[in-house]
């Protein structure tokens, strides 16, 4: 189909084929952004589904690692998989509070002034390097305070999982109409019991997503752990006031080898990564869309 | 029923009385601290990260920023940030540069380009790119990526375009700045890419509709009225990613290889800040050397503070000027 | 049958007398148009030739397709997903609905203000310059900017801060640079979309002596919801209503078209009659 210009008595072209030529380029330029981006996805995660599809075994899960690989037996990551269970469980209980307090704060007491503040102070906090808040942490309660341990490396954690926590628990608590806060007021009800026990559980949907995020954010993340809970045995254990190894920092290690069995179990542990980040972030989109209709219905 | 009953006062709660609950108080003060921890939170990061570095900051006071040597041998520690500022800046910049044309064309096509049904499905799929964890993205990059590059890229770049500093000799290792600017390229381009497609979402559509009814192309309205709309909002994009490439430390260290020198080579292998402090983990020889780790933090923290205030000081002039206001405040 | 109809649109108006019938020369002939959205059909059988040189009014109460109708004449539909159009629209002989036409030529020709004022975040004289540029007319730039905006009879009220910006002015200037942007292109025919409904009465008149003062240059088509506006400025007139389908779909029709006078004074359709004396609608 060739598109044509109109011609005829007092209608000028204007250098129209060159115009739209350049338009047919960008356009196309367009287009090929977007296959790129999608092909570098795809490479990634193929490239990982791949290489640790073939190394995947049960004993990844079940046996312990042996350091340097000293003997044949079968090897895995067993303590990594407790430790980041025990770690990114621990960040959640240490976040999720204060996000939504944090949250109830800005959202249903604060005047417009503490809230902008505050709100920079998030979005700020929220742009500081994983690296640096590791280093933060260390010298916070590592050096000096007895060394590293789960519940710092958590806290480490925490801390990043706080902003993406309040961000999310606000913009929910916005969406809850003023109507039912004003309904519950206007029978005598009290602001305190009005928002724990209404509207709290009215953004239920948008913290638990909000929350599953932050997970999928958290349980990738190498940098905090490095020095706040990297120091570990090879025993799967789960107390936290001990160092743990988790899967990223095990993964890092493993990758940093020059042993290629070491590479094959990066992989493995890099695809069950992989397989539970995807999940976590398809469940949060699923339920942002679910409470989203729900809020929207009602 | 007696008359006594009829005659008897109901009772009734007083109205008079406390007139600010328990509760009240102690759920705005209990939320209260909690936010404002949150707030100093930032400020006491900045603190602690300073304290930790004193003993290298005494020692080597703001020479360390431009002194180029990281020596711990025993006896003559010197240290310095030169080098890593370098490798930092280099990267960034470079990933910036490589990740800023691919992420507006993707913003373009979404909302510009796409078919309907096409734009939430791609629209995911980018952002799923944001979600997977940097060591993954340096695991494929050690072991994919690299080899790749070094390969068939490196060499026909050099042989091509050796004249250009940039494009010197491929070293032998495999690791290499390249690869860094590459796998920083990739971690940005999300973040980046759904901060434009917001701005570019954002242009009233009357403004689009009055560029084409004047004879514009699709093109010549996008460079004439989207892009000149957008301008602020992707200035701040772009220094978001820049501060997001600049933090990134284990898929830099993962490939960059650790060489601390200044040189212009991409191909050769480098160091940045958070590569750095990332890849000597594991002990310290000496308290100096932790000190100064820390004070390759303290430089890190700084640069992404500046860059992250600045783009939020844009994001909300930006949002003044054009009347809305940020997320789901009322 | 005679009938009396009162005048009850009574108009001052500067409009000359429409020239005779065979001196009128046809720039658009539409042949049985329909504009569809998705499956509801907005308009359905229009045809009517629109004259060059004079000022054609569409007129008719709200939801009878005027806006989609005008907005055919420049391939503006074609932005909304949902919508197709059968039928043609006849421009100096070219079915400008065609598929294979460019909507990009016919734009630069037929011009559009639309409803709101929508100026570019521009300087005042970069929101009439940069489509000049952009189409590659860019020589005499500055005397370009000054015609138009002269045309426009904005250029006395802006030539001291060309540089401002275009949303600095007032609502009514604002809706006058636009009309300046569109005709600094030099195109055959500017369509206006209700252009004066967002705007004060001072406003309005200025908008409608500059269509009287330059349809001799340009040729205009103005959908308005105001009777009487078209009463003061247009030479014809075309009537839309709603009507209703055999399976009870309403859609917009072309009731009558003719010179604004008669349109007013004897309308031939009932409907229009009933329109018009303000009897409904």
């Amino acid at each position: 189909m060739s598109a044509h210009g109109l011609s005829g008595p007092g209608l000028r072209l204007d250098r129209l084929p060159r115009r739209r030529r350049m338009n047919h380029v960008m356009e196309a330029l367009s287009w090929l952004s977007a296959a790129v981006a999608i092909a570098i996805l795809g490479i990634v995660v193929w490239s990982v589904a791949s290489k640790g599809w073939s190394e995947l075994n049960l004993d990844l899960l079940t046996k312990a690692p042996i350091p340097f690989s000293l003997t044949n037996a079968p090897q895995g990551l067993a303590n990594a998989f407790a430790g980041t269970l025990v770690i990114v469980g621990l960040a959640t209980a240490m976040a999720l509070p204060v996000g939504i307090l944090v949250a109830v704060y800005l959202n249903e007491f604060a005047p417009a002034s503490i809230r902008t503040g505050v709100g920079l102070a998030l979005d700020v906090l929220a742009g500081v390097p994983a690296i640096v808040v590791g280093i933060f942490v260390y010298v916070l309660l590592v050096v000096h305070h007895g060394g590293q341990s789960a519940l710092k490396g958590a806290f480490a954690l925490a801390i990043l999982m706080l902003p993406f926590i309040a961000r999310a628990t606000i913009e929910v608590l916005a969406l809850v109409p003023n109507s039912l806060r004003e309904a519950s007021l206007g029978l005598g009800v009290p602001q305190w019991r009005t928002t724990l026990s209404i509207v709290l559980p009215r953004a239920t949907g948008g913290i638990v997503t909000g929350t599953v995020l932050a997970v999928a954010r958290v349980a990738g993340e190498t940098a905090p752990l490095l020095f706040t809970s990297s120091i570990v045995g090879t025993q799967v254990h789960w107390g936290p006031t001990q160092a743990l190894q988790t899967i990223p920092v095990a993964i890092f290690e493993l990758s940093e080898s020059p042993d290629p069995k070491d590479h094959a179990r990066a992989w493995a542990a890099g695809f069950i990564l992989l397989l539970f980040i995807l999940f976590a972030s398809l469940t949060a989109r699923w339920l942002a869309t679910r409470s989203a209709r729900k809020l929207a219905g009602r | 029923m007696s008359a006594a009953d009829l005659s008897a006062e109901p009772t009734r709660r007083p109205f008079t009385g406390r007139r600010v609950r328990f509760g009240d108080v102690s759920l705005q003060v209990v939320a209260g601290a909690a936010a404002f921890g949150a707030t100093l939170l930032v400020g006491l990061i900045v603190w602690k990260v300073v304290e930790g570095s004193r003993l290298s900051l005494s020692t080597f006071g703001l020479g360390f920023i431009t002194r180029a040597e990281w020596n711990p041998t025993v006896g003559h520690e010197v240290y310095g940030a030169g080098s890593f500022i370098f490798g930092t800046l280099l990267t960034s910049s470079l990933a910036l540069l490589l990740a800023t044309p691919l992420a507006l064309g993707v913003a373009l096509f979404l909302t510009e380009l796409a078919p309907r049904v096409v734009q939430a499905p791609i629209t995911a799929l980018v952002e799923t790119l944001a979600a997977v964890p940097s060591v993954l993205i340096g695991l494929w990059g050690i072991y994919v990526l690299g080899p790749t590059l070094r390969s068939q890229i490196e060499p026909w770049l050099h042989s091509a375009f050796g004249f250009i500093p940039l494009f010197g000799n491929p070293s032998s290792a495999g690791a290499s700045v390249f690869t860094a600017v590459i796998v920083l390229a990739i971690m940005i381009l999300p973040i980046v890419s759904s901060i434009s497609r917001e701005l570019f979402r954002g242009v009233p559509p009357e403004l689009k509709e009055g560029a084409l009814a004047l004879g514009t192309t699709r093109w010549e309205m996008v460079r004439g009225v989207v892009f000149p709309y957008a301008r602020g909002g992707i200035a701040a994009a772009l220094i978001l990613g820049l501060g997001r490439a600049m933090g990134e430390a284990i898929a830099v260290t993962q490939v960059i290889g650790g060489t601390p020198t200044i040189q212009w080579n991409l191909f050769a292998s480098g160091d940045t800040l958070a590569s750095k402090i990332a890849a000597s983990y594991q002990g310290a020889p000496s308290n100096l050397f932790s000190s100064s780790l820390v004070y390759l933090g303290l430089i890190l923290l700084v640069l992404s503070l500046l860059a992250n205030i600045t783009a939020q000081w844009i994001v909300r002039s930006v949002a003044r000027k054009h009347g809305v206001t940020r997320g789901g405040r009322a | 049958m005679s009938i009396t109809i009162e005048p009850t649109v009574r108009v001052e108006t500067r409009r000359q007398p429409l020239p005779p019938r065979e001196r009128l020369e046809p720039i658009f002939q539409v042949e049985a148009l329909d504009a569809i959205y998705g499956s509801k059909p907005a308009i359905k059988g229009v045809s009517m030739e629109i004259y060059k040189n004079l000022v054609t009014a569409i007129i008719g109460p709200s939801g009878c397709g005027k806006s989609t109708y005008i907005r055919c004449f420049n391939r503006m539909n074609d932005l909304i997903p949902s919508f197709t159009q059968t039928g043609t629209i006849r421009y100096h002989g070219q079915d400008i609905c065609a598929s294979n036409i460019d909507p990009v030529a016919v734009r630069r020709n037929i011009g559009m203000v639309f409803q709101r004022p929508n100026p570019f975040p521009k300087s005042i004289y970069d929101n009439v310059a940069w489509g000049c540029r952009v189409l590659g007319m860019k020589d005499d730039l500055d005397a370009r900017v000054e015609r138009a905006l002269t045309q426009a009879a904005l250029w006395d009220e802006v030539k001291d801060r060309l540089k401002a910006s275009g949303l600095s002015l007032s609502g009514g200037q604002q809706q006058r640079l636009c009309i300046a942007r569109a005709i600094a292109v030099e195109p055959d025919v500017v369509l206006m979309d209700e252009p004066a409904s967002a705007l004060d009465p001072i406003a309005t008149q200025a908008i409608e002596q500059l269509m009287l003062d330059l349809k001799s240059e340009y040729t205009f088509v103005i959908v308005t919801h105001n009777m009487q506006q078209a009463a003061r400025v247009a030479d014809m007139t075309a009537f839309f209503s709603i009507s209703r389908g055999d399976e009870g779909q309403r859609f917009g029709e072309l009731i009558e078209y003719d010179a604004t006078t008669k349109i007013f004074t004897a309308p031939s359709d009932r409907r229009t009659e009933d329109y018009v004396t303000g009897r409904f609608g």
